[in-house]
């Protein structure tokens, strides 16, 4: 019941502080968002004269004197500190070879695994297609570090991993993990939710990882709806009384398998 | 016989009923359809992503790379599938034509592909896949200053024509036909392609970068429409 209070109480904050001061435009690139030296331009604009353009497709965010472009599509581009879910690629003398979805190669050393390794197979650690959660440590030029070592940090077990549009993430996780905790609750799930928009969640049933899937879909489908904590949170009581709609999409996913 | 009328009844300065729709290929980072009447061209763009082989890494920006086919059966006589001489030399002016508009200098080692695919072809087949891949690179997410927009202006006889169509290109009375694909950068004005294909004086050639201006324009706010009215994926 606390727990639920609390869930509340964050909802109410991510609706406060999520209320954007000015409506947020769509803007297209090249397009003029502002004139006149008031303003300044902040992530993916650009001032050319008096004006300040937009460099990428995506909603143009006014705080303050401060332009910046929120963008809607694209790659996964890492920052330092930013917790990922990749697939290994290849396994070297001296560490993995991951694939985490961003323009470059991204590497994990063996000295950052978490576990004692046997230097002879490290495939005995991670091997060839397993799924791990990693933090970036470092975006240098050739390429993306890796490290296995943290909590919750390390190979994937069981369960299931969806993908998402990367820029929907932060919605996804909500104001202080407000949605994700949200989802986690009602679904019975553990999710984990990389930066990269590669989703991990695993749950007792495969109903309950479904309806989690279900979730986050919505999340995501939704994403530029106000109030969205209230709503999803609607929405999943409202679906989880009739878990109709479920157990139909399992039926017809086993349908398609048979057909297969 | 002078060349009064044009075939399909437009007018000289008229262009052909366009079609735009962005978001047409769910798998990839970005993609558009662009069609001027009945020419029809797809782009997919994929990236910034790893550039193999290694050597056409660039260690001090990112790439683009461009690939432009026919599909065999967009034309009246069957095309034998797979690259040309002429299907290289139009990726590589699309390449060209697009590389002024974008902002991928940070994107070291990496690569942005386009892959324009024309489904149906009745001329200004490479007009229509510049302003297919330029929604598509704005689709996908691809820093860039400006929008890319593409027309083919001809000189048919002494007419100065926007928008050609294959029965015009093909005329031969008079002066003969002069096709003239141009590309604009949509906010500077500036030219990133021109190629001339016929015989044309230095007035109509100017003539006929007026027109071409004035028709981009209008495809310009197509495109920042068909931008505007995506529901994000």
């Amino acid at each position: 019941m606390i727990a639920r209070q609390e869930t509340e109480e964050a909802i109410e904050e991510f609706e406060q502080g999520d209320e954007p001061k000015e409506k947020r435009e769509l803007v297209i690139p090249g397009e003029v968002i502002a004139t006149g030296n008031d303003y300044l331009p902040g992530d993916w604009a650009k001032r050319d004269g008096q004006d300040i353009i937009a460099l990428r497709f995506g909603l143009a965010d006014k705080s303050g004197r401060l332009i910046k472009i929120i963008p809607l599509s694209g790659t996964y581009i890492p920052r330092k500190g930013n917790v990922v879910i990749g697939k290994v690629l290849d396994i070297t003398f001296n560490g993995w070879i991951m694939d985490i979805d961003a323009p470059y190669p991204s590497f994990l050393p063996l000295i950052e695994c978490s576990k004692f390794v046997n230097k002879n197979d490290l495939s005995e650690c991670y091997d060839i297609g397993d799924m791990l959660a990693v933090k970036v440590l470092g975006v240098k030029r050739k390429g993306i570090d890796l490290t296995a070592r943290g909590k919750n940090l390390g190979k994937l077990e069981e369960g299931m991993i969806i993908k998402i549009n990367s820029n929907k993430v932060p919605r996804v996780i909500g104001k202080e993990g407000s949605m994700i905790n949200l989802i986690k609750k009602e679904s019975n799930c553990d999710i984990t939710v990389g930066q990269n928009g590669i989703i991990w969640i695993r749950g007792e049933k495969v109903e309950d990882e479904l309806f989690a899937e279900k979730a986050i879909l919505f999340v995501t489908e939704k994403s530029f709806i106000e109030g969205l904590t209230k709503k999803t949170k609607d929405w999943l009581e409202e679906t989880k009384n009739n878990p109709k709609d479920i157990k139909e999409d399992k039926a017809d996913k086993k349908k398609a398998k048979e057909a297969k | 016989m002078a060349y009064t009328k044009r075939p399909d009844g437009r007018k000289f300065d008229e262009l052909r009923k366009i079609r735009a729709q962005v978001g047409v290929i769910p798998r990839a980072d970005g993609s558009a359809l662009f069609a001027f009447g009945d020419t029809i061209a797809i782009a997919a763009v994929y990236g910034p992503k790893p550039l193999h082989p290694q050597h056409l890494q660039n260690p001090e920006k990112g790439v683009l790379r461009v690939n432009y086919d026919m599909l065999s059966f967009s034309v009246t006589e069957r095309k034998k599938p797979g690259p040309s001489r002429r299907s290289q030399e139009i990726s590589k002016v699309t390449e060209w034509a697009l590389a002024p508009a974008l902002q991928i200098n940070n994107f070291q080692n990496t690569v942005v592909d386009v892959h324009i695919t024309i489904l149906q072809a009745n001329a200004s087949t490479r007009c229509a896949g510049i302003n297919a891949a330029s929604l598509a690179l704005a689709h996908a997410g691809i820093p860039m200053v400006d929008l890319v927009s593409a027309v083919s202006i001809g000189k048919i006889d002494d007419k100065i024509v926007t928008d050609l169509i294959k029965e015009e290109e093909d005329y031969e009375d008079g002066e003969g036909a002069t096709d003239i694909p141009l590309a604009f950068l949509s906010k500077s004005g500036g030219i990133t392609l021109m190629q001339l294909d016929g015989r044309t004086s230095t007035k109509k050639l100017k003539e006929a970068i007026e027109a071409g201006r004035a028709a981009c324009k209008e495809i310009y706010e197509l495109q920042k429409k068909v931008l505007k009215e995506i529901q994000e994926k």
